[in-house]
Order: C-alpha cells, then structure tokens, then sequence
C-alpha cells in the first residue's frame, strides 16, 4: 500500500513538474511535503531555485526572532507582476511566495552550515491568498505541512560570537493571518516597491531587483524613476534617523498598525504612509493595551523613551505584553537601539 | 526517559499532567484551523495546560462548546506564544459556551470583527485574584455587531472583565464581574443594553465609555438595569496609562464622554466613592488631539435607582481621592450621584441630564469647569424625563 503511495506521489510529482514547465498554475494543490512541489534543485536544504523560482529580499526585513530568511517568488509562466507605488504589487493568480526561516549554526561564518526550521508558502489562489506553513524535519531533508504550529528550541552562536539558546515558536495557520492581513483579507507584505526597491547578489551580479523583475518579465508598469524606497534600518549612511525608524516600524508594526490592518481598534499606526505625530504615537494615549502599557501614560513621549509604551513593548519577551506578538522570543536589540535613539532625538 | 517521567507522574497521582498536553493543544489547535462553516468544536472535560492561544478564523456558525463552566478548563499559566487564550476573528454566528479561560497573559477570550457573537456560561479568570499583572480584558469583543454574552463570569482583570469595545448591538446580562478594576465596560460601542448582572467589588462596577482617537468614535444609546451594583471598592490596579486607571475605587456605575444613556431600576449600594457618575474627558486630563471627538456626556437620563452607602469617607488614593479629600471636601457625606459639571458651550440652557425618581439619592455637580468654586448638590434643576432608544431606528 505504502509503495502504491510512493508511486503516486511520484507520478504527481513529475506531472506537477510537467504543468509547471507548460502552462501557467492555475488552481494550486497543497503537497503535504515542501519537496512535492519540486521548486529547488538538488538536495532540498540547499534551496537552489529552479530557474523560475526567483529569490529576493528586503531592504529592510521584519524581524523574527533573530532568523535568517530566504525568499522567493514564483509568477506563472506568462503573467506579470503589476508595479505600484504605493502598496503590495497585484500579483497575478497562481504566484506563490516562498519563504525559508533559518538559523546559520554560527552568524558570523555561514560555511558553517545553518537549521532550516520552516517554509511559509503564501499562495495566490482564485479565492485570495492562503498560506500553507511547512515544519523542517531534525535531519533537514524535507519540511512537512503542518497547521498548527510547533515550538522548537534552537542554539546558535550570534554576530558577537556569543552561544544562543532560545525557544523558536512556528506560527500555526491562523497566525500568519495575524499579520498578513488587511480588512478580513490575507496579503503579502513584502512585494512592494519602497521593500524591494535595492539590488540582490544574483549568479549572474548584483541588480536591482524591480529591474530584474521586468527583465525576467514577471513585472509590468514600472516607471522610469520616482520609485519610493525605504531606508534600510541598519545602515547609517542610509537615509536619516527619522527614515530609518519609520522603514524599521513600517515592516515590522505597519502591516498590523494601519487604519486597515488587526491593529487599528488600538487607532495606533505606524505604516510609512501615516505622517501626523500623533497618529503614529506622540504624546497617544493607549487604548485597551492593558499592562502592555507598562504604567506610561503615552505610547510615545519626544525625548523620553523610558517613559514610552511603543519603547517599553519592544522591550520584552513576556507574550502579554511583547510586541509585535510574533518571531518574538527574543527581544531585537538592535532595532530597539534605533527606536531608542529616535524618541530621545525627538523635537517635543 | 519520557516514559519514566510518565511513569512517576503516575506514581505521584498526578495522571492528568501525563496525558501528553502538547498532544491535546495540537489536536484543539487542529481543531479551531480545520472547523467546517456550522460544526461544533466540542471540547472535553478536564483541566488542560496550554501554551498558546486558540484561534479561529474566518469561520462562519461555528460552536467552542466545553462540559461546563467548571468542567471545561483551559489554562494558559506559562503561554509562550498569543497574548490571548481563545481568538475568533473574521466570522459570523460564532458561539462560545460552557468552559472557562485561565491564567493567559493578555486576554482571556478576545473577539474581533465577528457579526453575531455569544458567550455563554463563560468564565475568565486569575485564579491568583486581583493582580496588575493579569492579562487586560476577560471577555473581549471588539468590532463585533450583534454580541451577546449571558451568563457569564469575569475575575481578576486587570482593565475589564467583560469589555465590549467599538461594536455594536450588544446585550449583556446575568453575568457576574468581580475582582477586575472594570467590572463591565461598553466602550465606544452602539446599542447595548446591560441588564441583570452583578457587580461587586471590582474598582468600578459598570462604565459606559467614549474615548478619542478610535475608528469607531461616537457610541451610545445604551440602557443599564436591573443591575446589582455594590460594594465595588477595590484598590485600582490597573497598569497605569490604562484609561481604566483613572476609575476611583469605590465607582458604581460611570458614564465618562458617552450620550443617550439610561440608568434604571438598578441597586447601587456602598461603593464609597460615587454611586453613579457622568463626567467628561476633561476630567481624565488627558490631552485630546482628535478634532472630531465629543468630550462630553449629553442625554443622560438616571431614573428609580435605589441608592445605599455606609457613612464613610470617599477614596483617598490617586487624584480623585484627592480631589475629594481637598476640593470636594464631602466628608462622610459623601453622594450617590456626582456631575463634574463640564458642559459643552453648544448645549448651555439645555437639560442634557436627567435625575428623577431615584430612592435615596443625594447629589452633587462638582462645578470641575470653575475649579470646582461652585459645588451644588441641588438635584431639582435635574428633575426631567428623556426617551433613549436602543436601537437604530
């Protein structure tokens, strides 16, 4: 029984490869195991993309947990990708994103190898975008569909070369929703101009990566300039303080906090696109933050940021009061730096 | 190595804690992700530990639906992941009954964006009792419409026990709050209607709130009685910057910013600081940024309330205790009803709160506009009648 199972799900396999090479994906089959769906080459840990699974990045990415992700992008054969300056691309029907969470076993050298610890598949399906979360097994060969999620203990020796050990909680289905959601409907977030608008080390040289789209003809309508960028947080020779906090809590609060997204009952909103001081905190009093309000009075205070709540929820691991509520168990020092350096510069 | 422990769990008597609980969690977790639309997601009786919130999404006719109030237990004591216990988002006619919520870090059951929700024979709770760091809100649904929650109990909160934010069509009744700093509070919410509850000993018994900066900006046309509102004194221990932290201890009912209220037929008896108040944002002092808010209570209508409290001093912590201890100056005296007096210039000369027919009322408007120069506790030019409706047409 088991052997007629294998060979099925072998003929499914190539007849999945066969329609993938063909004709553009229309309806979308969830495999129970990541490698049915034969988007790398070779030994599946490595994540060598078949040539039109496309990788990418952010220029600046959200934190989760001090992981490590790849990213990629599958548009079906023919379709395109169609740009805005605004938000995330429309994208057409059958892309699917692919994104791999990892921890290399010692930061500070990747030829020291890495733990895949899981795959979120987000696809673009007739009805909408579903997401499909994959767990990596211990012996890295395959990553397996699972819905509700798992907590996983993880070591690794970080930038400083300091031995970490921290637990590591997958998301179960649900709670991809928690962030990747606008209104009542799943969207990615990272498929937009001002996050992709940086170059990528491709095999063939670094390139822009919206000009590779259009070269790869998976991306329509992009203009000849005024692209919007964010900074890239980390980077001080990369736009000023101010847009470098703004980029910082636009990917990592602003799909939540937006006057669309799960977080707006809070009336807090730290997308990029909010420009009032005090719809993005200054001197906002919180609403129903319970003790994530941490006995401060205002969510941010100019030149204070010991006495703000936007500072104080950064600033812990207890999942009562952490934000954002995902990836975070560990606390982002660096990027609570940033945000620390932003309030304390603040004009009252 | 696992079997052992298993074993002398065994040995030790403890045999539930063996039952593989990562087990249960993931079938619940299983569960809630996978319901088809107008299924029953029946949960079993017993106590289970779990260390991340339930969640269900975009499900439509779904039933949580446990053994019993006291038999169905999900504690979230040590929760890794999910500041709630059991999440519903983005469904329609979902019903949660029979179990209780334990110990989460954030709140016990919160609601969000469900058209037609009911809880029944719910319990929230702490079982440490009152605590600062408990979760925020027991029972929580926000952006909902057509919410019912019957039956129900909420203890140790440290906001609201059970909290109806910005929805709409809310009916909350024979419920029981204690121990919470709110014990039931409809904030910025539309059409609610709160009847045969009891609320005791919780900072502030029943709030009716309109707050600034939220989408949801003008609630209202809302209707409290029947209710048992008493001995509501307890210690405010809410984290501070919580609009909740401001309640004095010893608050029956407040009505804070909101119009079209009534309150009726209700026993308000020995909350030490004010039986009943109507006040304004003002009185917060917290700034307001939001142009399009109203900060004043209008359309206030308090009638056949029966009124009791011991001869003793209103609160003296925090700026309301005193403000009673160095402005008020009440002593014992202390009313049952008090109006901070802060009127919209618009509506000067026009009766935006009627007092009429209440047993033993005594009451005060504290003139806080004129720092608090002129205290009337003259209750007549208050003696009207207004017609509140709950619904929208």
């Amino acid at each position: 029984m088991r052997k007629l199972l294998t060979v099925s799900a072998l003929v499914l396999v190539i007849l999945a490869g066969v329609s993938f090479t063909r004709k553009p994906v229309q309806s979308f089959e969830k495999k129970e195991k990541l490698s049915d769906y034969g988007f790398f080459l070779g030994p599946l840990a490595d994540l060598t993309p078949r040539e039109d699974v496309i990788p990418y990045h952010l220029v600046t990415p959200l934190f989760s947990n001090y992981a490590e992700k790849s990213r990629f992008i599958v548009v079906p054969r023919g379709e395109k990708a169609e740009y805005n300056g605004e938000g995330v691309f429309n994208l057409p029907t059958g892309t699917v994103l692919i994104k791999n969470f990892y921890y290399p076993n010692d930061f500070r050298d990747p030829a020291k190898g890495r733990r895949i610890i899981e795959t979120r598949i987000l696809v673009h399906e007739t009805d909408g975008w579903k997401a499909y979360p994959y767990i990596w097994n211990d012996e890295q060969t395959d990553a397996f569909y699972d819905v509700t999620g798992d907590t996983k203990s993880i070591n690794y020796i970080d930038h400083r070369g300091k031995k970490v050990q921290t637990s590591y909680v997958i998301p179960n289905k649900n709670q991809c929703k928690g962030c990747h959601s606008t209104g009542e409907v799943l969207l990615p977030i990272g498929i937009a101009a001002r996050h992709l608008n940086t170059n990528f080390p491709y095999k063939q040289g670094p390139q822009n990566q919206l000009s590779h789209w259009m070269e790869k003809d998976i991306l329509d309508k992009l203009p000849s300039g005024m692209i919007p960028r964010n900074s890239k947080w980390d980077d001080e020779k990369d736009g000023s303080l101010d847009d470098r906090a703004r980029a910082y809590l636009d990917i990592n609060c602003g799909h939540c906090h937006n006057p669309k997204g799960a977080a707006n009952t809070s009336g807090l909103y730290l997308d990029i696109h909010t420009i009032q001081p005090n719809l993005y905190g200054v001197m906002k009093t919180p609403v129903a933050a319970g003790r994530g309000s941490g006995n401060f009075q205002f969510d941010i205070v100019p030149g204070k940021p010991d006495q703000s709540i936007l500072y104080y929820r950064m600033n812990t691991n207890d999942p009562g009061i952490a934000m954002p509520e995902i990836g975070r168990e560990q606390i982002h020092q660096e990027g609570l730096a940033l945000i620390r350096e932003w309030i304390k510069k603040m004009n009252p | 190595m696992k079997r052992l422990a298993c074993i002398c769990f065994t040995l030790l008597g403890i045999l539930p804690a063996c039952f593989a609980q990562m087990d249960v969690q993931k079938k619940l977790m299983a569960q809630f992700i996978d319901a088809d639309n107008n299924s029953v997601i029946e949960l079993p009786e017993g106590s289970f530990t779990l260390n991340a919130s339930l969640w269900l999404d975009g499900k439509k006719g779904v039933t949580i639906r446990g053994k019993g109030m006291d038999k169905t237990i999900l504690n979230f004591n040590g929760q890794l992941s999910g500041a709630e216990g059991i999440k519903v988002t983005n469904g329609s006619n979902i019903t949660i009954e029979d179990l209780t919520v334990q110990d989460t870090k954030g709140d016990a059951i919160k609601t969000q964006l469900v058209d037609g929700i009911t809880f029944r024979k719910v319990k929230a709770e702490w079982t440490r009792g009152a605590n600062e760091k408990n979760g925020g809100y027991g029972l929580y649904p926000v952006q909902c419409s057509k919410v019912l929650i019957e039956q129900c109990e909420a203890r140790g909160a440290s906001d609201a026990g059970i909290y109806v934010g910005q929805s709409r069509e809310i009916i909350v009744r024979n419920c029981r709050a204690t121990e919470n700093v709110a014990g039931i509070e409809i904030e910025n919410s539309l059409y609610a209607e709160v009847y045969d509850n009891e609320a005791t000993n919780n900072t502030g018994g029943i709030l009716i709130f309109d707050l600034p900066d939220l989408t949801v900006k003008k609630g209202g046309f809302t209707k409290v009685y029947n209710n048992h509102v008493h001995h509501n004194n307890h210690k405010n221990f809410a984290p501070k910057g919580n609009i909740v932290g401001k309640v004095p201890q010893g608050t029956g009912i407040m009505v804070l910013a909101t119009n079209n209220v009534e309150v009726y037929n209700n026993r308000i008896i020995n909350n030490i600081t004010t039986g009943t108040a109507i006040i304004s944002y003002y009185i917060t002092e917290n700034p307001i940024k939001d142009s399009s808010y109203y900060p004043y209570p209008s359309n206030i209508f308090i009638h056949d309330n029966q009124y009791e409290r011991e001869h003793t001093k209103a609160t003296m912590k925090g700026r309301m205790g005193k403000l009673y201890h160095f402005k008020l100056k009440f002593g014992k005296n202390v009313p049952h009803i008090i109006y901070d007096g802060i009127q919209d210039e618009k509506t000067k000369g026009q009766q935006i709160l009627c007092i009429r027919n209440n047993t033993n009322a005594s009451f005060a408007n504290i003139d806080a506009a004129n720092n608090f120069r002129n205290i009337s506790r003259e209750m007549k030019p208050y003696d009207c009648e207004l017609k509140i409706s709950t619904t929208s047409n």
